[in-house]
């Protein structure tokens, strides 16, 4: 299976990898998929309260390749977004972005679960 | 170091040897007769190539070469010894005993057999991949008429206590099949020695041509037969029809004689080398786990578990350079790991952080020493992307937390 080069690029040199401090109010964490499916997405966010905007962005995850470009791209996405504007993106648009095979679209799918579940975890500390 | 294309996936498939190329060539044009042709040279002279193949075999496997029928390879051999048992000896029984971690040749064979009406037993293997005698000898019934196990896995290389089966089926009268793809022409495998009665492998696992395989099919003591599975001019003694593949078996002959004849100072080498490469590794990283019994191993296989790294992504760190296979299956629409490794005992997640190595007879040492330090940082490059290798460093215990499983 030939992977693009977009998605080969992110795989090699991946943005936004790291870790956010999750006790920070400003901080929301989403943590998704499991260690014996063979695919774990963390993917951090810090808000500007003021702005609603998404400041920083990070991920780490452990899956295969598409699984780690997805949500390198996600990063990538996500940050100068506000909040609101960050729920609408679309697993269609990341498998479209990194022509993902159809055996991948499962990663994409992660990658936005793993957005709602950012945005859902810091509404809920600022509730 | 610019080394290119590794090939670390033996195990797959083996390069043909130049030597059996050579062998081969002259039997698809100026040699082209059909063995089953008896009244010119032209099929004279094929069936002399085929009667010097199966010499060879029969030399390299310490039997009869009328033991030996020819087919397409190792997938058709095992369709036909257990099928062709479960047929012709349906009045003695109706039950067959494997393992497991067979092939899914046998397996998918045996659940056919299931379909058509026999009973099959999938019995689980030790956590080093070794069968427990006792439990395969308590499930021996009156109505078993087969045990049908591998003698080498084909994801960890696991040697199958072959003499003690064997000796475990004579007991009982009960026949034992092997599917012996991964070990004859890297490991002595003499079916007599050991007592088993049917054995399947193929060309292309043994530096021979792809689409030829064989079966030996005891003869005496007990004379076994099986039903044949396809029908047409009952070549191979009845038990195999269709024209024989002349260039593909002199090809199997001419693999088959030059692993008789290099496999111990080969298997030394390549035991050599594999131990370098699986200490490079577990030296240069924590948290590897070697799968599988490395005592009653194929001299040229590791199979390692690298701990929160997912197999699939982590190949793609090296695959440009580097070929080897994961048990990890992403990439297969199950997302199921390996069933072999998961009978072993290991978790979803160290089945999904496998990587299979197996070195052929034209991998060298530079290589090894590349891939060493290839596979190293493909790790360290995956563990540094790792949310629950980070976890884990920080001591968090990843049993309690609750995943959402998707």
């Amino acid at each position: 299976m030939a992977y693009s080069e977009k998605l080969l690029e992110h795989f090699k040199h991946p943005k936004n990898v790291g870790t956010l401090d999750k006790s920070k109010k400003t901080v929301g964490t989403g943590l998704v998929g499991a260690p014996e499916c063979g695919d774990v997405m963390r993917l951090q966010i810090e808000v500007d309260e003021e702005t609603q905007m998404i400041k920083d962005a990070k991920f780490k995850t452990f899956g295969c390749g598409s699984a780690i470009a997805s949500s390198s791209l996600a990063t990538e996405w996500l940050k100068g977004k506000t909040i609101d504007d960050a729920l609408k993106i679309d697993n269609m648009a990341i498998v479209e972005e990194l022509a993902l095979p159809p055996v991948k679209i499962h990663c994409s799918v992660l990658a936005e679960d793993a957005i709602k579940g950012a945005i859902k975890d810091y509404k809920e500390k600022n509730a | 170091m610019a080394v290119k294309s590794i090939y670390l996936d033996n195990n797959a498939t083996t390069p043909c040897d130049p030597r059996v190329v050579e062998a081969m060539i002259p039997y698809f044009h100026n040699i082209p007769g059909n063995a089953a042709s008896r009244n010119h040279p032209f099929g004279w002279a094929a069936e002399e190539a085929v009667d010097y193949s199966r010499d060879q075999i029969a030399k390299l496997l310490d039997v009869d070469a009328k033991e030996i029928i020819f087919t397409s390879g190792a997938t058709e051999s095992d369709n036909l010894a257990l099928k062709g048992v479960f047929e012709m000896y349906a009045r003695k029984g109706n039950h067959i005993i494997t393992l497991e971690t067979e092939h899914k040749a046998v397996l998918d064979s045996c659940k056919k057999i299931e379909k058509m009406g026999g009973e099959v037993t999938y019995l689980p293997v030790q956590r080093n991949g070794i069968v427990d005698l006792a439990a395969l000898e308590a499930a021996i019934t009156d109505k078993t008429i087969l045990i049908s196990i591998m003698w080498a896995n084909n994801e960890t290389g696991v040697i199958q206590p072959m003499k003690e089966i064997g000796a475990i089926c004579e007991k009982h009268g009960v026949l034992f099949m092997s599917d012996a793809t991964q070990a004859v022409g890297k490991i002595p495998t003499h079916p007599k020695e050991v007592g088993v009665h049917l054995m399947a492998f193929t060309g292309h696992k043994m530096y021979g041509p792809k689409g030829v395989g064989a079966l030996f099919v005891n003869r005496k003591n007990p004379r076994v037969k099986v039903t044949s599975q396809m029908d047409g001019g009952g070549h191979e003694r009845g038990m195999r029809s269709g024209t024989l593949n002349v260039p593909g078996i002199v090809g199997i002959g001419a693999a088959a004689e030059i692993g008789r004849l290099e496999m111990a100072e080969e298997a030394k080498r390549l035991s050599g080398l594999r131990d370098k490469l699986q200490a490079g590794l577990v030296s240069k990283l924590e948290e590897c786990y070697i799968n599988g019994s490395e005592e009653h191993r194929m001299p040229h296989v590791t199979n390692i578990s690298f701990k929160h790294v997912e197999g699939e992504g982590l190949m793609m760190t090296f695959n440009q350079d580097i070929a080897v296979s994961s048990g990890s299956a992403c990439t297969s629409a199950s997302l199921e790991p390996s069933y072999v490794l998961m009978a072993l005992g290991l978790g979803d997640d160290l089945a999904h952080s496998s990587l299979r190595l197996s070195l052929g007879r034209f991998t060298t040492e530079e290589e090894i020493d590349y891939a060493i330090d290839a596979i190293a940082k493909g790790v360290q490059h995956m563990r540094d992307l790792s949310p629950i290798w980070e976890m884990y460093k920080e001591g968090v215990d990843l049993d309690a937390v609750e995943w959402a499983a998707h």
